[in-house]
């Protein structure tokens, strides 16, 4: 009889979860640090690491059919390949492995294909709770953007509330609903609402249609229904980026009822790696069109392979990362923060501008998650760990001293100390706490400036970071 | 009685809480005027239970067929081909291990859950010298049972008033489920009231108040965009106030990486507990068959900010096998409480690990 684990080990089984998603680079590491120096991967280096390339797809929820696959593509490739001279063996790999995710993964026409004469068409399809109707009003607000005039239809007549939702979404977004009271049938509404664009010069037409089962025939004869009635463009299958194994054969079977031209993967912004990406690109051959990454109306992007690719390997999504930080960064102030460093004229407010720049970006654990060799140890912290109002005290400290106390934290005694406790609401302890850790990180900017990096961050930065000199991707 | 009977139809109407309290009191009031003291209320509540149950008995039916059904047809999938294994092999080999690894890794078991029961598996044969492949079946059952039998049976219902909070990320089915376990309970003789905690998500409120109105029971809402804890708050005391003695709070689907949501979720769990000592009863955690091992990370974040206390496992009708629930069982030791096997309001079922692992090698 097996012990259960949960029960037996209590909170310590977490740790060997947040183990269990560790960079896979991480862990080909940690086989090949035997083998480093060697210039060929002999065919049992190979077999080893593909063992580890294998746990890493299966725990990132690709299709076993498709890892088996995949483990072929790669072994063909590897064995007897030259290790690039700039790599170590697993790097090397693991490079392998995500050029050929990629491949898997890209290809094909991601963006919306549109009708000859207007409106186009997009029927959304999935099982129930995939995102079908967050997903219609986000391609809606997207498709505006670019100069669309954007019909939604309310053509989930089985759940309770779906038709208000959509309705709710519409109206939020300003992009018209076109739906018909209770009893009226799916293939009526969107025959009717496809007329009524036409009326309005409406020229797109979303489809958003009930969750359904990929096996309850009724309703999937009811999409083959709406198909017959209107000239649909794109047929787009709304996934749960959370989906396991079964995701290749829903799709699979959606596909052979109305054929699939591309994908959505919805909620990317949660951990899931989103393997069921690869697997149904990898048996439908449909490509992935867009990526759901939040709440919000405007929470949908384009699908870039190679991050979804990094991701599945647990390398975590250095590209968004950077592609945020640009988003949130003040140049100018990036610039003038520079000029400060060099000049070891950083002073407290300008660490409060650096804390805000941070907190524009999202909660930590977030930004973390994104960085590679770190999504592990952001799991293992979870989400409570970094505590954001731990940011706000700091805020708080530092707006209660005077410009000339930020400037020089130096000349703060025991009674401007216990003002600024008073005025923040802290204790001086709290702001001995808060100047310590600037004068750390004053000291750590002056060797850095000077081109040294201390050894004790050097060695933070390699803890599980082997992916720092990967190719394709910046060194972070 | 008639009192009684009429307080319940006009319940459904109430959908305001800040109304609800008001209400509430009023309703006592009503109850005092008709000379029927609380206990008197309850009692009565109780003599109505025989007339439902024979109701009860034909829905009791009707699920089991359905849950029959639908755990039929997900054994079509996954368990079917085990016991085809178990029926094709004749020796238990290499390959045999092999195999069944790969079945259990198909249904969503996870890797590591997955080496661990095939470890315990080779561990059985050896120990006890089997030999035949029906000595390995009948050892096998038994790890997979071992895994899901539960100590804790049912639901933790405390008197008068329990708080059951579901919680799950986006689009698992939990309003779906509140609507089912409403009419389970109410068919069970409990009184039911729902709180719409989902304050966030468009036409949530509208969605549950449309389930609260198939299961007869009354809803609690605020505006959108309000308050969770305080629908809650207000859903506790307006079940003080009308003897209701079960809670059903929804949530809104939150993502497990959301800092910011999951912080209002402790809130909501904290501010229950204020309100009526030792809420949430329950914490019900929703997970779709459908997901694969994000689900494990998902049910560990939410235990930390609002202790889970069992899983509801939705979805169970399509072809997912739902092994995920072997993983969570594995790792965190979380009981399955009921599951959930299609879109009808009697499709909800306690979970029985006996007849679920029986179910597979026969």
């Amino acid at each position: 009889m097996i012990k259960r684990a949960g029960v037996k080990k209590g909170p310590t089984a977490w740790l060997d979860l947040a183990a269990m998603f560790e960079a896979l680079s991480d862990r080909l590491e940690g086989v090949f640090s035997k083998l480093r120096g060697k210039g060929k991967l002999s065919e049992a280096d190979v077999d080893i690491a593909l063992r580890e390339v294998r746990l890493a797809l299966l725990e990132a929820d690709v299709n076993f059919k498709v890892v088996k696959d995949v483990q072929n593509r790669i072994r063909e490739k590897t064995i007897g390949e030259h290790v690039m001279e700039s790599l170590t063996p697993a790097q090397h790999v693991v490079k392998i492995v995500h050029d050929e995710l990629v491949e898997l993964l890209g290809g094909g026409q991601r963006r919306l294909e549109m009708a000859g004469s207007p409106p186009t068409v997009v029927m959304l399809v999935g099982l129930q709770g995939s995102g079908k109707t967050t997903s219609a009003a986000k391609l809606a607000l997207h498709m505006r953007k670019q100069g669309r005039r954007p019909l939604l239809v309310a053509a989930d007549v089985y759940r309770p509330a779906a038709i208000d939702q959509l309705t709710q979404l519409g109206k939020q977004l300003s992009v018209p609903v076109y739906s018909e009271p209770a009893g009226a049938k799916p293939p009526d509404i969107c025959a009717n609402a496809v007329k009524k664009a036409r009326e309005d010069a409406d020229d797109l037409v979303i489809l958003d249609t009930a969750g359904r089962l990929q096996i309850n025939h009724e309703l999937m004869a009811e999409l083959e229904q709406i198909k017959a009635r209107v000239p649909v463009t794109e047929t787009l299958f709304v996934a749960d980026a959370m989906t396991g194994q079964e995701a290749v054969n829903v799709a699979q079977e959606f596909h052979s009822h109305v054929p699939l031209t591309g994908l959505i993967l919805t909620k990317m912004d949660g951990d899931a790696r989103g393997g069921a990406a690869l697997s149904i690109r990898a048996v439908t051959g449909v490509p992935v069109k867009f990526v759901g990454i939040g709440e919000k109306a405007d929470a949908l992007e384009p699908f870039y392979p190679d991050r979804v690719a990094s991701r599945i390997l647990g390398m975590g999504d250095v590209l968004s990362l950077i592609e945020k930080t640009q988003e949130h960064l003040d140049q100018q102030k990036a610039a003038e923060l520079e000029k400060k460093m060099r000049t070891a004229t950083f002073g407290l407010d300008d660490f409060l501008d650096q804390l805000q720049q941070i907190k524009k970006m999202g909660p930590l654990t977030q930004v973390m998650e994104m960085i590679p060799g770190m999504s592990g140890l952001a799991r293992k912290l979870g989400p409570g760990q970094f505590d954001e109002s731990q940011l706000k005290r700091v805020e708080a400290i530092i707006y209660s001293m005077t410009p000339g106390e930020r400037r020089n934290p130096r000349i703060l005694d025991g009674s401007r100390k216990r003002r600024i406790a008073r005025g923040s609401g802290t204790t001086p302890h709290d702001i001995n706490q808060v100047i310590n850790q600037f004068s750390q990180m004053q000291a750590l900017m002056k060797q850095f400036t000077r081109g040294r990096i201390p050894k004790h961050i050097r060695r933070m930065m390699s803890q599980g970071g082997g992916t720092a000199g990967l190719p394709g991707l910046p060194g972070l | 009685m008639f009192n009684w009977l009429r307080r319940k139809d006009r319940e459904p109407e109430l959908v305001e809480a800040d109304e609800a309290s008001g209400e509430g009191t009023e309703l006592s009031g009503a109850a005092a005027e008709a000379g029927l003291s609380e206990e008197e209320l309850a009692e009565e509540a109780l003599t109505a239970v025989p007339e439902d149950e024979l109701v009860l008995e034909e829905q009791e039916e009707e699920r089991e067929a359905s849950l029959e059904e639908s755990l039929a047809k997900t054994r079509g999938g996954f368990f079917s081909r085990i016991k085809g294994l178990f029926n094709r092999k004749t020796e238990i080999t290499e390959e045999f291990y092999e195999e069944l690894e790969e079945l259990l890794i198909q249904a969503d078991v996870g890797v590591m859950t997955t080496q661990r029961l095939i470890e315990a598996l080779r561990e059985r044969v050896e120990d006890d010298n089997i030999r035949a492949i029906d000595g390995a079946r009948e050892a096998f059952r038994d790890e997979m049972a071992g895994f899901l039998e539960d100590e804790s049976e049912g639901l933790r219902l405390a008197q008068p008033v329990s708080l059951l909070l579901i919680v799950g990320v986006n689009g698992v089915g939990k309003t779906t489920t509140i609507g089912k376990l409403a009419t389970y309970l109410k068919g069970a003789g409990h009184s039911v009231l729902l709180a719409a905690g989902d304050t966030f998500r468009a036409a949530a409120i509208e969605q549950l108040q449309a389930w609260g109105s198939r299961a007869g029971v009354p809803v609690i809402a605020h505006q959108p965009g309000s308050d969770p804890s305080a629908v809650i708050f207000d859903a506790i005391a307006a079940a003080e106030a009308r003897g209701v003695d079960v809670v059903l709070a929804d949530t809104a689907g939150r993502l497990h990486t959301k800092f910011n949501l999951m912080e209002e979720l402790r809130k909501v769990s904290s501010v229950a507990g204020k309100r009526l000592p030792g809420a949430p009863h329950e914490v019900l955690l929703i997970v779709d068959a459908t997901s694969g091992q994000n689900a494990l990370i998902q049910a560990k974040q939410f235990t930390e900010v609002s202790p889970v206390t069992g899983l509801i496992v939705t979805k169970l009708d399509s072809t997912a096998k739902g092994g995920i629930v072997f993983a969570i069982r594995d790792e965190l030791g979380l009981p399955i409480k009921f599951v959930g096997t299609g879109e009808k309001i009697s499709d909800l079922a306690p979970f029985d690990a006996g007849r679920f692992v029986g179910g597979l090698f026969d």
